[in-house]
Formats: structure tokens, C-alpha cells, sequence
């Protein structure tokens, strides 16, 4: 059965918000030829997922915006000599679930599967297939494309979509993070499908592949699975490092007028990376100002006071280089200005003062003593291991997290927002009726 | 269905019904009643150190009479505006100091709260949950700030987006006089003219341990926890609650068609078939045939409607259906598409119809049968992965009024299925005087950037 409801935040915040995790250990090897591979044995359900990752995000799109993401959507429609319909039929038949999708910074292809070894071996063997055999042939092609045009289009009747598109250009420019990920209408038309062989060709390589297993598998089916899913990868030149971000030269602010009742507002800048040596400091001092589902600053003073927005937040999101911060409402058209006000006062006295001790203490407290919800399904601690084995973290990365938010003082909070979140610099975005 | 279930964290596919059953493990359910009714609902699961407890109340938007639809939602929102013993702000407060995660829903038929916690905390919960269920201290002042907080989500939610806004229209067209035809989140001149009055009235009618399930799933010992509620629930006294009416929809005499007009760039069609529910009386065996036959037209990229319309004939950029057995009264199948370019909602109106005829004409064949049943199988273990769903389930079940037991059937009663009755349930359900159709009709979206460049920071807003 479904659930239809409506929630008072949106689960959303429920499971994105994860950061950390105390756990079993995570077992690290590389293959032969140079993929990397993460390992976690958790035997508690007979099921087992595996993910592929690959450097091939839309920051590889180069000038042809959306080929990640339109390469992406193409494994699962020919391989070897399967078709749409023998893939499905072959993952389906055996309750096997098989994904693929792209994020700015990475592209992989996920399979989850019952553990019996029958059911598996079926799941695998599509999987392996398509991965290293994808046939991307022209009349799948056209048809993904077209949908993936449909899909470009529709994005056009949703203000919060326009503003996120314009918030990227604002904070970006010409760094490849500044294009959506599924690209634009024009660049997705231009798209060919030797483009599309061309990119599987540049990037789905081995040695640029992690490979990340969890579940109800032992370690030495693990090693032979790993190693036979990229000895059918080819291996060849790992691209260039995605070039560092350069801060926007001025404070700007963009208004697009679109007919809704309410104003999609988004404010901010470049925030932090993966291994942001302001990383932690940054973590907790956004938790107190706006990342705390139903407590903190933003959500205090522009809903629980003013009743100005149903959601309030701010949040990092972490790349390879300097990912977005962003503060985010959506507010009656009328009222935009007095939640712009709203944000830049809270935004200004928290930069100003910091965050108050008894406010970080509580910050910690939710973060360390909610510690085990963050990777309490197999499904989460994929996506966290996913991040650590991609963004080469540290094995231990997750069993540090604790001590190393306990470490953050007022202090350490204001000098890093002070330092990072500079109202000279911030991008203000718009989208709504007048 | 709803626009609104696509907030859901966790995909579910038409067939990731989550049901649970015995696990493998031996894991079941302990139902215990306290003296003032309230039934508690406990499933220990030791795969990690972390429970999740939930207070499920027999009320939703299905219970609300003319004139303050959208009332249950309102209340969940205002539940968390204090109490005599924990003034407004304070029940988040002590949650998140304890490193919980909380939130509160509203449907058809259950308003929920919910949090979870590392496994020690959950004392933390049952003391605050008890607390307002009697104790809840409405003030008129904040219902004001509220309510335009509950505004601004149903712009969100629904005014700005042209095929939610479609599917509000649709279910008032669909439903004469069933509940179904009001939205969960209410309609706007309803939210405008909530009293402080009718909250209260709202919150004394349903608010009480013996329209309440408590339902506490993770790393627990059931014997703690049983005490643990009889400690802070028990004192709690019982209302007397009043049935609702039932409302039963009338006949519906012949198709049905609307056209919504919306900003918006893509047409999109949707159809809906009154269709039985768990609940309904003598229904039991059909509602797993309909459940199996959404799995034929939409279980994955090899079900029909993808692998034929979407591929094959190439006349939808998208396609879906889907079937709700586990609603309090009788709702909707429903079938749904966007035409590719150069076809119309019609052209696609009529390949659904079609598929729905081929469904009436032709047995589905052993392959497509055992591809769903697999899907069930493997995806009740998957659902097994997280605590909440499990909860959540249970949670429902009982709710909607057929108990938490059902579960425990789900996956047998699939497999049971055979094609006949496929075909039958497409036969009996599936007809055109029973099916409301609407069409999206796109209008223009003029839009224009107007860049402000400023240099001096703060004077950027």
C-alpha cells in the first residue's frame, strides 16, 4: 500500500541530513586495475547492493550540458544482446532493482538484490552487462532523449527549479558546476549518439571506477565480484581535476518573474568541499543557524515567529570543490521582502556573534546522540560509503565524525562563517510573481 | 494517490508495498491494551541501536465535515504549539537535544507523530507523546501564525503546481459524496476561517488513548517497553469517541470529464476507477488481483505501460498506475500519462483504455504473473531494511480499521493471485461508467529575468 500524507516538514530532512556513523568496519582494497573498492558484510537481511561509481558527472558534460546525465539513462536500455525489455524482464524476475543516476561530481549505476545465490547470479550478471556492454543504440537513444527533452521542459513549470538553474549560474559562472545536470533544451537537442559512446568511452574506465558492496555477502565472494564487475571495464586516462571554484566578484541579486503565488528565494555562495579544513566548524555553526529540521535560527524567526514560510533552512552541500551554500524559503509574492530581511538580519547577528553556548551544546548534542539513526539501514550506509570510498576519506572518517563535532567551539563557528559566508558575496535569487 | 505521496523518502513502487509478516528471524508483534485503550503495537529489531515510536490517532481528512476540511492538519501543526508542561517550542527542543528525529503526518484517514532516537532515548518520547494527547494548550495567537504557515505550504504543495492543482479538481469531480473528494491539506476558504473553537472541539473529539496506536518498532525489549508506556500512558483518561458517519459513495452513472487549465508546458492525463479497498466488505480477494494488476501495468521498466507505450508504440514520455489497498473507505485505481510530442492526451486516453481492455480480453501469461509475485517477495524483504516503514505499516493497518495482522498475510495472499482473477478484477472494476478522466490543458508561462547587480553586500536584498 501507499502512504498519502502530508507532512509538517517533508520527510525529506529524515534521511538526507545524515552525516555520520559509528559502525562495523569498512574493508578497502583495489583491483588489478586500479579501481577502488569499499566492503561492508552486514548479514542481518538476505539482500545485497552494489554500487558502481564512476568520475563522469555532468562537470564532465564539457560544452555539451546533459550528456552525463542522458548517458546515465541509457545503460538500462541494451546490453550485450539484451533489449529494454530482457534487461527488465532478467532484474525483475528475480525481484532485482537496478538504478543509474549522475550528481555534479560522480555517475554510477546501483543494483540491489536478494542474497540467494540463484537470484543473485541472474541480477549480477545483467548488472555486469550493463555496465561494460552497454549498446547505446539510435533508436533508444532518440527515444531517452525525447524524453529527456519532455523532461527539460516540464522542469520549466516549476519556480523552484528555475531558481536553483539561476542560483548555479550566479555562484558558478563558467566553472563546470554552474549547468544543471540533466543540461538545457539546446544542449540536450545538439546531443548525438556517438557523443554519447564517446563519454561511456572517456569515463566508464576502470581504474576511474569505486566500486561499493554491502550487504549479506561474504568477503571472498565480494573480492571475485568486484574484481569480475571492472575486469569487463576498459581502462585508459582518468579526466583532469575539476578546476577550482572562483568566489562571484560581487554581491548580486536576480528577480525572475513567474506566475505563482509564492516566491522561491534562494541566498548564498561557493560554501565548502569534502575536505574542507573548516569542515566541521562549518557542519555545526549551519546545524544552529538552519540545517536543525524543526530547530533553528532560520526556522525560528521566519516561520515559528512570523509564520512567512513553511520551510526555512540553510545547508552545505559538499563537492569536489566548493559545493553551494544555501539558504532557502518560499514566501506569498507580497511578502519577499520582509523574509529577505528576515534572512540577512539572522544571517548577519549569527556571523556577528556566533552561535550562543548553550545553543552549540544543544547542536551537539542532537548530532553525537543521534548518531546511530544516520546509517541505521543498508540503504544509508551505501550512501555514506559511497561518499567516503568516492571522495577518498579516510576508512575511519565516520568513527571520527563524533569527536571531531564535540571538538567545534563557538569560536571556531563564528571565525569560519565570518571567513566563508561573505555578505559581500552573496548571489540572491528570486522566482515569482510580482 | 496523490501528488503529495511523491515527498516520500524512500521510492514506493507500486509493488514495495511494505508489508512485513513473520520475519525469518522470528520477529513478531506484541499487541498489549492499556486499561484506557490504547493499543500498543511493539516489533524489536536489533539491527541497529535505534527505535522509532509512533502515535497513530484515528482521525484524518476523510473524518472532517463541510466547512474546515483540512482541520486534522491543522491540528498536527498546532501540536507542536506547547502544552501546559512544555510551552510552545519546547517538545522539539528536548527532542533534538536528544539527538531525535521527529515529524508528523496527515492523510485521508490517520493523522501520525513520530521520532526516532538511539534506543536508551525513547523514555523521552512516550513522556512528551502522552503529554499532548490531553494536555495540548491552543492558543489563539498562535493558530493565526500558523495558519499562515498551513497557506503557505498549500501554495506550495498545491497552487503552484499544475498537476497537483489537477489532482485536487480531479478528486472533487471524482467523489459526490464520499470524504475523498476534499483535500488532506484543505480547502483555501476552509484554512481561512479556522476558529481557536474548532480546534479545540477537533483536538477533545479525537484525542485520546482509546482512538490512539502506539506502535514502537527497533532495538527494544518489549517488556521495557510495555512498562515504559503503561508508565506515562495508562494515567491518560479515555474519551468517549463518537464513529464518524460512513458516508458510502453513491453509484457513479457514467464517465466523468474535467479540464484543468494551468501555467504549464506539458499536457498530462489522468484517469481514475473506483476501485475497492481492504476495508470494504467482501472485497478481500479482489483487492490482491488489483494489487497484482498495477504490478502487470507498472512494477518496472518491463511492466506494460513503460514497455508499450513508453517504448514499443512511443507515445508517452511517461505512464504510470497505481492501486491504495489500505484506505478506510473505497478510492481509486488510477492510471496516468504524458503524451510525447505531437500526441495528444486523447491519443493517450486511448492507449490506457486499451491497455485496460487487453487486461479484460487476454489472461496475463505465467511470466508477467511470477515477474510481479518476485517483486513482492523481494521487496518485503527490502522493506525489512528500515524501521520506519515497518512502523509505519502496522501503524496504518490498524488505523484504517482491518488491524496490523493484515500484514502478516500480504505476501501469501499475493502469491495466491492467478491470472483469472486479473482478468476478472479488470472485468468488474476497470469500467467506463465507474472512471473519471482529467486533462491537463496547458497555458503559457511568461517569464523574464530582470539581473540586479549590486556591490554593496547587504544591499543585495
Amino acid at each position: 500500500m501507499r502512504f498519502n500524507f502530508i507532512a509538517l516538514i517533508g520527510l525529506s530532512g529524515l534521511i538526507a541530513s545524515g552525516q555520520v556513523w559509528a559502525g562495523p568496519g569498512i574493508k578497502h582494497w583495489q583491483t588489478q586495475q586500479g579501481a577502488r573498492v569499499y566492503y561492508v558484510n552486514t548479514p542481518s537481511l538476505p539482500m545485497i547492493d552494489v554500487r558502481v561509481i564512476f568520475d563522469a558527472g555532468s562537470a564532465r558534460d564539457g560544452q555539451q550540458q546533459g550528456v552525463a546525465a542522458l548517458t546515465s539513462a541509457l545503460f538500462d536500455t541494451g546490453a550485450g544482446a539484451w533489449n529494454a525489455d530482457a534487461i527488465a524482464e532478467r532484474f525483475e524476475s528475480v525481484g532485482a532493482v537496478f538504478s543509474s543516476s549522475v550528481s555534479e561530481d560522480n555517475a554510477w549505476l546501483s543494483l540491489r538484490t536478494l542474497s540467494d545465490k540463484t537470484m543473485a547470479a541472474t541480477a549480477i550478471e545483467t548488472f555486469d552487462a550493463v555496465l561494460s556492454k552497454p549498446t547505446f543504440g539510435a533508436a533508444d537513444f532518440e527515444r531517452e532523449k525525447t524524453r529527456m527533452l519532455a523532461g527539460l521542459k516540464h522542469r520549466e513549470e516549476s519556480p523552484g527549479a528555475i531558481a536553483r538553474i539561476a542560483f548555479q549560474k550566479a555562484l558558478y559562472g563558467d566553472h563546470p558546476y554552474a549547468h544543471p545536470e540533466e543540461g538545457f533544451i539546446d544542449t540536450v537537442s545538439a546531443i548525438q549518439v556517438s557523443d554519447i559512446q564517446r563519454f561511456y568511452d572517456n569515463h566508464y574506465i576502470a581504474n576511474n571506477a569505486v566500486v561499493v558492496i554491502v550487504g549479506d555477502i561474504a568477503e571472498d565472494p565480494a573480492r571475485e565480484l568486484a574484481q569480475s564487475l571492472v575486469s569487463h571495464l576498459k581502462t585508459g586516462h582518468k579526466p583532469e581535476d575539476i578546476p577550482q571554484v572562483t568566489l562571484p566578484k560581487q554581491a548580486s541579486a536576480q528577480h525572475i518573474a513567474f506566475p505563482s503565488s509564492q516566491t522561491h528565494v534562494l541566498v548564498g555562495l561557493p560554501g565548502k568541499h569534502r575536505k574542507d579544513p573548516d569542515y566541521f566548524p562549518l557542519y555545526v555553526g549551519n546545524h544552529i543557524l538552519g540545517g536543525g529540521a524543526l530547530v533553528s535560527r532560520l526556522f525560528e524567526e521566519v516561520r515559528e515567529k512570523r509564520g512567512l514560510a513553511y520551510s526555512a533552512s540553510s545547508q552545505f552541500s559538499p563537492m569536489y570543490r566548493e559545493g553551494p551554500f544555501a539558504i532557502s524559503l518560499q514566501t506569498r509574492n507580497d511578502q519577499t521582502k520582509q523574509a529577505l530581511a528576515v534572512v540577512d538580519e539572522t544571517l548577519q547577528t549569527f556571523i556577528d556573534h556566533g552561535p550562543e553556548e548553550a545553543e552549540l551544546t544543544a547542536a551537539k548534542n542532537n548530532i553525537i546522540g543521534g548518531f546511530a539513526l544516520r546509517t541505521d539501514t543498508n540503504a544509508k550506509l551505501l550512501e555514506y560509503v559511497s561518499m567516503i570510498g568516492f571522495y577518498q576519506q579516510p576508512l575511519d572518517y565516520l568513527d571520527t565524525f563524533p569527536s571531531k563535532v564535540a571538538a567545534v567551539t563557538a569560536a571556531d563557528v563564528q571565525k569560519a562563517f565570518k571567513a566563508r559566508i561573505r555578505q559581500d558575496l552573496m548571489q540572491t535569487i528570486t522566482v515569482g510573481g510580482e | 494517490m496523490n501528488q503529495i505521496s511523491k515527498i516520500l523518502p524512500i521510492a514506493l513502487s507500486v509493488l514495495a508495498s511494505p508489508a512485513i509478516g513473520a520475519a525469518e528471524d522470528g520477529a513478531t508483534v506484541h499487541e498489549h491494551v492499556l486499561g484506557n485503550g490504547l493499543k500498543l503495537l511493539v516489533k524489536e529489531d536489533h539491527r541497529s541501536p535505534v527505535v522509532v515510536s509512533q502515535v497513530w490517532y484515528k482521525v484524518g481528512s476523510t473524518y472532517e465535515p463541510g466547512g474546515i476540511t483540512g482541520i486534522s492538519h491543522m491540528l498536527e501543526h498546532m501540536m507542536f504549539k506547547g502544552t501546559k508542561n512544555y510551552p510552545a517550542g519546547e517538545f522539539s527542543r528536548i527532542v533534538a537535544e536528544n539527538g531525535g528525529q521527529e515529524n508528523a503526518f496527515t492523510g485521508t484517514d490517520y493523522t501520525a507523530y513520530f521520532q526516532t532516537l538511539e534506543k536508551s532515548r525513547l523514555e523521552i518520547s512516550f513522556k512528551l507523546e502522552a503529554d499532548r494527547m490531553r494536555y495540548l494548550d491552543l492558543k489563539a495567537e498562535e493558530l493565526e501564525k500558523e495558519r499562515e504557515v498551513v497557506t503557505e505550504e498549500r501554495r506550495m504543495r498545491t497552487d503552484d503546481r499544475p498537476r497537483a492543482k489537477m489532482q485536487e479538481h480531479f478528486n472533487a469531480v471524482a467523489f459526490t459524496n464520499s470524504p475523498y473528494q476534499n483535500p488532506i491539506i484543505g480547502w483555501p476558504s476552509d484554512i481561512a476561517h479556522y476558529t481557536i473553537a474548532d480546534l479545540n472541539d477537533w483536538y477533545q473529539r479525537w484525542y485520546a488513548p482509546n482512538n490512539a496506536t502506539l506502535v514502537v518498532v527497533g532495538d527494544i525489549d518489549t517488556r521495557q517497553v510495555v512498562e515504559l508506556a503503561e508508565k506515562y500512558f495508562a494515567p491518560l483518561t479515555p474519551s468517549q469517541i463518537t464513529p464518524v458517519k460512513p458516508q458510502s459513495e453513491v453509484d457513479q452513472l457514467g464517465t466523468r470529464k474535467l479540464t484543468v487549465k494551468a501555467p504549464a508546458k506539458l499536457p498530462y492525463v489522468l484517469m481514475g476507477y473506483k476501485a475497492p479497498a481492504l476495508t470494504t466488505p467482501g472485497a478481500e480477494a479482489d483487492v490482491y488481483a488489483l494489487e497484482v494488476l498495477a504490478g502487470i501495468l507498472d512494477g518496472g521498466n518491463g511492466a506494460r505501460l513503460t514497455s508499450r507505450l513508453i517504448r514499443g508504440q512511443e507515445i508517452a514520455v511517461s505512464a504510470g498506475a497505481s492501486y491504495d489497498m489500505g484506505s478506510r473507505l473505497p478510492y481509486l485505481f488510477m492510471l496516468e500519462a504524458t503524451p510525447s510530442q505531437g500526441k495528444s492526451v486523447f491519443d493517450l486516453e486511448y492507449a490506457l483504455k486499451h491497455e485496460v481492455q487487453t487486461l479484460q480480453s487476454e489472461l496475463v501469461d505465467d511470466n508477467e504473473l511470477n515477474r510481479v509475485k518476485a517483486q513482492v517477495v523481494a521487496h518485503d524483504v527490502y522493506q525489512k531494511d528500515s524501521n520506519f516503514f515497518q512502523a509505519m505499516e502496522l501503524g496504518l493497518l490498524e488505523t484504517i480499521g482491518v488491524g496490523w495482522k493484515k500484514s502478516e498475510d500480504y505476501v501469501a495472499r499475493i502469491r495466491q493471485v492467478t491470472a483469472e482473477q486479473v482478468r476478472d478484477v479488470a472485468r468488474k472494476y476497470l469500467i467506463d461508467d465507474h472512471l473519471t478522466v482529467a486533462y491537463l490543458d496547458p497555458q503559457p508561462i511568461p517569464t523574464t529575468a530582470t539581473p540586479r547587480k549590486s556591490s554593496g553586500g547587504r544591499h543585495a536584498f
